[in-house]
């Protein structure tokens, strides 16, 4: 029987804190069962992490809300065990079209090339992602899922955080080394303890109406300036799963937000976009407003935020659900180091600065994004309308055109973490240290699997590409080494096309079937990219030498004093 | 003889956008079109081939019709 995620509720069970005398420290709590804190805890679990999660209700997402999952976070899933769900059920996509008036102006494709396991986009109804990542999140041994348990307190010790969790059965206090807020917009964890999130209000409203129908229209996302059925706004139109269709109307600030939600408003919107006779029925209306903003820091001592709570932008773009399940990819491998002991607390400043720093980035994507679609100045729209009327016959501007730059993850270049590139060692691909390592179709034993699959146990892993007469005896040796290193690091090997290297224990050996990962490296025989568990690139040398691997190591867990 | 490059020239062209309209930040209309007209003449002048400048000026007044016709 197919689950239905919007109806679907999940049983409070009482804790056994309540009922502990002195209860236990738990290692990791996250607060909020959203993709955020789903990530979060499913990825800490999996790393072998105990962790809690705590929900206030006992319901998935109402309304489909965060409907565009991008690539990365579709590889990040597949990390989490529930990717190919997300897929199989979302509806994929790579092609924008932009139209001004009635007239499409031009057409983009987010992924030209082939040779990646995932699309640039998949959409997919927010309470579908929570629920597939709750059916993983509940396979897990080491996670504790707490529905109706709501944060009412919190207290920071120089061991651990005091929640206070209020439950159907009254209120306990549950003890944890770290505390993930992975709560929201409208974070209490936050509120709590006296932080601000702060940035730029936009002055407009929008409509969000979710319609159920039989239509033509190809799985691609529409966006119209000004069109004939909505005069002087922007209309954007996506396609989900169920023959569900998102459009979102621009409104302007003047809009009464309670009126405009009403059918009776709504309906001919619609009718005017799909033309009298196609039917359709409302499944979801919404209107929303939106602002840009962050918080100064991601952690406060032992509280860490992720997701809504540490920053907002607006929806153009895709940059909200999509930030913040990477920002659960880069923390959780950095708190399962530090509460095991092997790395220094100083990693989880390295989660605040990467994330604050990518944050900026989509807050700065989006506000561009905004300020071309809702123009703030009579001088901003002319350049806005003559920008598009340009547009039609001169490449250059639809290149000025933004009707939102759609997520991509960002290149931390700038991260401590990263080993610069040697002098000597040039390369040229965009894999420079800091950038998320891209994917390509290998072979395993003659086995088609992809290349960031290989790369997914939430370990270091150091790549290494071999030549067709390497000596693969000394080779394996090296190799060995690294999973000797304090923090280990798995090794891959990358064999070319047709080579046959004998098998090495421990270590495995993808072919290159179709020269896609050598080119997408810039790879030659010896070249040796070392990946962080979050399948970051942080240190990458032309030849393979252990002790530079062991210093990278080091460096990208903190383990090193870089001056010293 | 050269021609207009209507090929995206400009390295971050989100960067100069945004840089372009807060240029106008805080300025009346009047201003605005001052703006404008200065940065007009300054490009033009850097550009200089007047080849290049006439195709321009026929690209930026094309599908608009005259006011007194």
């Amino acid at each position: 029987m197919q689950t239905d995620y919007q109806k679907l509720r999940f049983d409070y069970v009482r804790a056994a804190d309540h009922d502990a005398p002195a209860s236990p420290i738990h290692p990791v709590v996250v607060v909020g069962a959203g993709p955020v804190g789903l990530s979060a805890a499913i990825d800490l679990a999996q790393q072998g992490v105990k962790v809690v999660l705590v929900d206030n209700d006992d319901t998935l997402s109402t309304g489909s809300r965060a409907i565009c999952f991008a690539k990365r976070t579709l590889e990040i899933f597949d990390r989490l065990g529930c990717g190919a769900r997300m897929v199989d059920k979302g509806v994929s996509w790579n092609v924008g079209k932009v139209f001004l008036h009635d007239e499409l102006i031009y057409s983009f494709n987010l992924l030209p090339e082939t040779g990646h396991a995932r699309p640039a986009f998949i959409n997919l109804q927010q309470y579908y992602v929570e629920g597939y990542l709750a059916d993983r999140a509940m396979q897990l041994d080491h996670l504790q899922m707490r529905w109706k348990s709501n944060v009412v307190g919190i207290q920071q010790h120089a061991d651990h955080v005091e929640l206070t969790v209020e439950t159907p059965d009254g209120a306990y206090a549950l003890r944890a080394q770290y505390v993930v807020a992975a709560d929201g917009a409208r974070s209490t964890v936050r509120k709590m303890l006296g932080l601000d999130c702060s940035g730029r209000s936009f002055r407009d409203r929008f409509l969000i109406a979710d319609v159920k129908m039989k239509a033509p229209f190809p799985a691609e996302r529409w966006f119209w300036f000004d069109p004939p059925f909505h005069r002087n706004q922007s209309v954007l139109l996506h396609r989900q799963p169920d023959n569900v269709w998102r459009i979102d109307f621009q409104l302007g600030w003047d809009a009464d937000p309670v009126a405009e939600k009403a059918p009776e408003r709504v309906i001919p919107r619609v009718k005017a976009l799909l033309g009298e006779g196609v039917e359709f029925e409302l499944e979801w209306v919404s209107i929303y407003t939106f602002s840009c903003l962050r918080m100064d820091s991601f952690r406060h001592g032992r509280v860490l935020f992720a997701g809504d709570s540490a920053h907002g932008v607006s929806p153009f773009g895709a940059r909200g659900a999509n930030s913040g399940v990477q920002d659960a990819d880069n923390l959780a491998w950095k708190l399962r180091l530090v509460v095991n002991g092997d790395a220094p607390s100083a990693l989880l400043d390295t989660y605040a600065s990467e994330r604050e720093y990518a944050a900026d980035e989509n807050i700065r994507h989006s506000t561009r994004a905004t300020d071309f679609i809702t123009p703030k100045s009579a001088v901003s729209r002319l350049f806005r309308d003559a920008t598009l009327k340009l547009a039609k016959d001169c490449p250059f501007a639809r290149r000025i055109v933004n009707s939102g730059r759609l997520s991509v993850p960002a290149v931390l270049s700038d991260s401590p973490l990263n080993t610069p590139d040697c002098p000597a060692d040039v390369f040229s691909c965009p894999l420079t240290p800091g950038a998320v390592c891209a994917d390509a179709p290998v072979t395993i034993d003659g086995k088609e699997t992809w290349f960031l699959n290989q790369t997914s146990g939430g370990e270091f892993t150091g790549v290494y590409f071999c030549g067709l007469d390497d000596d693969t005896g000394e080779t394996a040796q090296r190799l060995a080494a690294l999973g000797n290193l304090p923090v280990r690091v798995r090794a891959l090997v990358v064999a070319p096309r047709g080579a046959k290297p004998p098998a090495m224990s421990g270590v495995t050996v993808l072919e290159d079937v179709e020269g896609i990962v050598a080119h997408r490296f810039d790879a030659r025989p010896g070249t040796f990219y070392l990946l962080r568990p979050d399948q970051h690139v942080c240190a990458r040398w032309r030849a393979l030498d252990v002790d530079a691997v062991s210093a990278a190591v080091d460096r990208a867990t903190c383990n090193t004093n870089v001056n010293g | 003889m050269s021609h207009l490059n209507l090929e995206p020239n400009i390295a971050d062209m989100d960067a100069f956008y945004e840089h372009l309209i807060n240029t106008h930040d805080g300025l009346s209309d009047a201003d605005s079109h001052m703006v404008n007209a200065r940065l007009v003449l300054l490009l033009a002048n850097h550009i200089g081939d007047r080849d290049v400048l006439a195709e321009a000026l026929a690209r930026a007044r094309a599908g608009l019709t005259n006011a007194l016709s």
